[in-house]
């Protein structure tokens, strides 16, 4: 069974004017899903240099650059981009590539809605963004954007309602495409426990969107409504009830901070079996805690309002330390995948094993912080600065990371430089450990988060210049990783179509694929079919 | 062993488009949910529900929009069952009744507002009432125009006995709509004290 090249035919040229157009019209679920890595690395850009000022105003003690009403806006848009327009638009775009190929199908199974759901975000991005050009400028009630304080914005409160409901719309829409995709549209033979984890992952992902993201629309519904309708939802002193926003916003905000990390998880936990040279240690495992992981995710919502003094504390204690329990199998899983594995260093097992290594921190920190008593003494601190970035860093944008070193020759049928790789993990390894780690000691000395200026005699004075250093050495790998982009892109087409000895349909077909996709599938008999190819062809690898 | 022997189904049981319905509605349905676990918290916050001030609701126009929504659910089935029949001239009837009585509700409801004597910024009560009741509105428009937009393929003969996805897709939305209405009649008319 031999997979034939494709044709040069099926990409004739195409005059230049057209060519622009044929990618802002593209139905085209590769396509899409390079559009998705685009826009998602360019507010990723805004984002970043966002945190870079905020860095730059906290190195020292005392209000440097920016008023304390602009340091607001920073963070809120900081975090507001990153979350919805940078983290989740990035594991979404490499689903967008990546699940019809894993699964041996031509396009997703809604085309023309998953071009519909892509261009909502860049819309949505920009008008939250918008917010910096009205008067009173951009939202500044934090991410969460709590009432009372979200009813008394300016008109850069309603951008950021508006484009969070566009963000939001776009998302569903895309879960939906992905569960029929991925439900409708397998190969014959890809039978659901075959296939792979990263598809599994992006499942669990879109099931999580679909159910938890109109909770949120609702939430902000209710928020404009009282904003611009004079209704009184969330204002006590008309009988409404503040806290409501809370439970509404962490209602979705939890299975968020999955939906944020799953498709990271699907994607180590390939690179991890296909650089150690070994089978997914366990893969009805990794598909059990993730659905597991799924659900529980449902029930843990309120552990971000234990300060509140409104909410049972034992009972959604006990279900976020529940929730540790398959996190904690999928440590067991990857360790033992590698475990006497035949470990190849390239760029995207680095980025795994650094993935593994900062996500296990800020796992622990989550567990920690499941604890009532704990979390009394570090809410709204430093510390939980230092957590979220952890997982949502230090796992999540690894995760990113080693999937580009890894996908990139498939995408673009280049390599990215290995050189150049390296020398951005390690560079991406300290600066985040440098800029994230402090963060921890500062939360435990009390040091509040969303704060301007803080005093000189309080202690927290060196570990802040340490951590802006750490921001600064982040950019820096950042910005060897654009460099290394754009050289890349410049160089000869030199990827085979399986250069990593992969084990999912990706690599049966040529690099980059042919629009549509394969030419012929090889046999799926298990849920590594490439591998099987490999093996069973030209005398097999082992 | 062939791996296409063992893998390839003869006939989905849903199809995609059928499935993509099922699965916005339980996206909407999870909208909604979030409506109502708002309206049951900010009861529960209140000493006396409904708030003093606020003009008891007359069940009587809404006891009319629930007939008439819940008959409009049942033509939109007999559509359905119509065009599975091969009764395509049937279908089209029973699903322009099915828009007719959509119409017909949004009217009535317009009227019904217009009647009620308070109005959206009077307190939570008004807030949650005309909120959820706008919302829902809202959404039989968008149900209104996708059976007129499904309507104007079936005139056109594009919806076959095999082939009526939009249609079927269709009707499982405008029952949702339908259950919604339930759950807000029940809410709002049945378990609020006159």
């Amino acid at each position: 069974m031999t997979i034939t090249r494709s044709p040069a035919a099926d990409v004739a040229p195409v005059p230049e004017r057209g060519r622009l157009l044929s990618w802002l019209t593209t139905t085209d679920h590769k396509r899409i899903g390079i559009l998705y890595l685009i826009n998602s690395f360019s507010f990723f850009v805004i984002a970043g240099v966002f945190a870079l000022l905020m860095r730059t105003e906290l190195a020292r003690p005392g209000t440097q650059i920016f008023a304390p009403h602009a340091y607001e806006e920073l963070f809120t848009l900081h975090g507001t981009l990153m979350i919805f327009l940078v983290i989740f638009p990035l594991l979404a775009g490499f689903g967008n590539y990546f699940v019809p190929l894993q699964i041996g199908a031509l396009d997703m199974a809604f085309p023309r809605i998953n071009a519909l759901s892509f261009w909502l975000l860049p819309v949505g991005g920009l008008t939250i963004l918008s917010g910096f050009l009205v008067p009173g400028g951009a939202a500044a009630c934090g991410w969460t954007c709590y009432a009372p304080l979200s009813e008394q914005l300016g008109t850069g409160g309603d951008l950021w309602i508006v484009g969070l409901i566009l963000v939001g719309t776009a998302s569903i829409l895309g879960g939906i495409n992905f569960i029929v995709t991925i439900l409708r549209m397998r190969a014959p033979g890809m039978t659901v426990m075959r296939m792979p984890v990263f598809t599994w992952s992006i499942l669990a992902t879109s099931l999580l969107v679909t159910l938890a993201a109109p909770v949120l629309t609702a939430g902000l519904i209710m928020v404009f409504a009282d904003r611009q309708l004079g209704t009184v939802f969330f204002d006590p002193s008309r009988g409404g009830v503040a806290i409501l926003w809370q439970h509404v916003f962490w209602f979705f905000g939890h299975p968020e901070v999955y939906m944020l990390i799953l498709g990271a998880w699907g994607i180590v936990t390939e690179i991890v079996a296909v650089f150690s040279g070994k089978p997914i240690f366990s893969y009805p495992g990794v598909v059990l805690s993730f659905l597991l992981i799924t659900a529980l995710s449902f029930s843990v919502w309120a552990h971000h309002m234990f300060a509140t003094g409104a909410v049972e504390l034992p009972f959604f204690s006990i279900t976020t330390e529940l929730i540790s329990i398959p996190t904690g199998v999928l440590f067991f899983i990857w360790l033992g995948t590698m475990w006497r594995g035949k470990l190849r260093f390239e760029p995207p097992m680095l980025f795994a094993l650094g993935f593994i290594a900062m996500f296990l921190i800020g796992g622990i920190d989550g567990v920690w912080a499941a604890s009532p008593a704990m979390d009394f003494a570090i809410h709204d601190t430093y510390w939980v600065v230092a957590h979220l970035h952890y997982v949502l860093f230090g796992g999540t944008l690894f995760g990113v990371m080693a999937a580009m070193f890894y996908w990139f020759p498939k995408m673009t049928g280049r390599f990215l430089s290995r050189r150049l790789g390296i020398w951005q993990f390690w560079l991406q390894l300290a600066g985040f450990n440098l800029t994230f780690f402090p963060m921890h000691i500062l939360g435990l000395r009390g040091m509040p988060r969303r704060i301007a200026d803080y005093p000189p005699d309080l202690g927290w004075s060196f570990l802040n210049l340490v951590a802006s250093i750490g921001a600064f050495v982040i950019a820096t790998a950042m910005l060897l990783f654009f460099i290394n982009i754009f050289l890349t892109l410049r160089k000869p087409r030199t990827a085979p179509d399986d250069p990593w000895g992969g084990n999912t349909l990706e690599w049966a077909t040529t690099s980059p694929p042919p629009a549509h996709n394969f030419d012929a599938l090889p046999p799926i008999r298990s849920d590594r079919p490439v591998f099987d190819l490999r093996t069973q062809g030209s005398g097999g690898d082992r | 062993m062939s791996a296409v022997a063992t893998g390839r189904r003869a006939k989905p049981e849903i199809t995609g488009p059928m499935m993509g319905m099922i699965l916005f509605v339980a996206s909407e349905a999870m909208f909604f949910a979030a409506f109502f676990a708002g309206y049951f918290t900010i009861k529960a916050n209140e000493p006396v529900w409904p708030p003093p001030g606020v003009p008891h609701l007359k069940i009587d126009i809404a006891t009319v929009l629930t007939v008439i929504l819940v008959t409009s659910s049942v033509c939109v089935q007999i559509a359905v069952r119509s065009i599975r029949a091969g009764a395509t001239r049937r279908a089209t009837v029973w699903l322009g009744i099915t828009i007719g009585l959509g119409i017909a509700f949004l009217a009535l409801q317009a009227y019904d507002y217009s009647q009620l004597g308070f109005g959206v910024k009077d307190g939570v009560f008004g807030s949650l009432f005309y909120v959820m009741t706008g919302i829902h509105m809202a959404h039989v428009v968008g149900g209104v125009v996708l059976l007129a937009l499904v309507f104007g393929q079936l005139v056109r003969g594009r919806l076959t006995r095999e082939h009526h996805d939009p249609l079927a897709a269709g009707a499982i939305y405008w029952d949702f709509v339908d259950v919604v209405w339930l759950c807000l009649f029940t809410v709002f008319y049945l378990l609020t004290p006159r």
